[in-house]
């Protein structure tokens, strides 16, 4: 199986806020800009998690949709996302064994990494 | 001075969680899927799904009642205002799907300390009602400055 993987997405304004009633994290550096400022940050930050969920998503699409096809995931986070500002998940399989491949992945936002070490394994179905 | 790794192989109690087909929804409406199978029960029975199964990041979902004692924890240590969200994996095994009761357990894999920074990496196993495993977590929090 030979798999490129790429996706392109920009979360919008209060997609933190629905991510947060979503996932049940109510971290105020992810919903409240002043809060995120006051402790350094430029503004309210993505959650990682929904930036990991990215990630999964595009496995899945470019391994024709099935949840079933992603046996595996793990990622580095490195940075911050932020709203309004599109985020490219691109990878390539590794390897490919039984049926498996093994995919390497990072996500970038305005030619910085946010995630990086991404590693995959997608069965094929 | 060297990170506390006393905590190290602690377990903590299971935790247990009902799957609701709208919270499925929500989630993956946020997260920006597009699959027919995660909203419409006769997409995903049609598909080989039991029920209307989530995504797999929904994982977070249901482990977070396991897994957010265990970070917590005091005798653990963790000094939150410097920690930030490390690394995380994910294995999954049986797909979870509406209807499903998940139960999680977490635990202490490791604490080192690594570059100044400390490593506290805490697992989660999460298995549905008939015994299978749906998901297994590795969670790492990294804390600067130790």
């Amino acid at each position: 199986m030979s798999v490129k993987v790429e996706l392109k997405v920009t979360p919008d304004r209060f997609l933190p806020h629905r991510y947060a009633g979503a996932s049940g994290d109510f971290n105020p550096i992810h919903i409240d800009a002043e809060f995120a400022k006051q402790v350094g940050l430029p503004s309210n930050i993505l959650h990682g998690l929904y930036s990991m969920a990215q990630v999964a998503r595009a496995c899945t699409q470019a391994a024709g949709g099935d949840p079933r096809s992603l046996r595996r995931l793990s990622v580095q986070f490195r940075g911050m996302g932020v709203p309004e500002q599109e985020i490219t998940v691109s990878g390539e399989a590794r390897e490919s064994r039984d049926g498996v491949a093994v995919v390497a992945l990072t996500a970038e936002q305005g030619g910085k990494k946010i995630i990086k070490n991404a590693e995959a394994e997608l069965r094929e179905l | 001075m060297p990170v506390k790794a006393d905590a190290k192989g602690k377990t903590y109690p299971p935790h247990e969680y009902e799957v609701g087909l709208e919270k499925i929804r929500e989630y993956a409406r946020a997260v920006g899927e597009d699959n027919p199978v995660h909203f419409d029960r006769e997409r995903a029975k049609a598909a080989g799904f039991r029920d209307v199964p989530a995504p797999p990041m929904f994982a977070v979902v249901y482990s977070a009642g396991a897994v957010g004692p265990a970070v917590l924890d005091p005798e653990v240590g963790i000094n939150f205002a410097m920690m930030v969200h490390g690394g995380q994996e994910f294995a999954w095994g049986e797909p979870v799907c509406a209807g499903d009761t998940i139960t999680t357990e977490a635990s202490v894999k490791d604490i080192y300390e690594r570059g100044g920074m400390g490593f506290y990496v805490f697992e989660s196993v999460s298995r549905n009602q008939d015994g299978q495993e749906v998901v297994r977590g590795t969670w790492t929090n990294i804390v600067r400055g130790v």
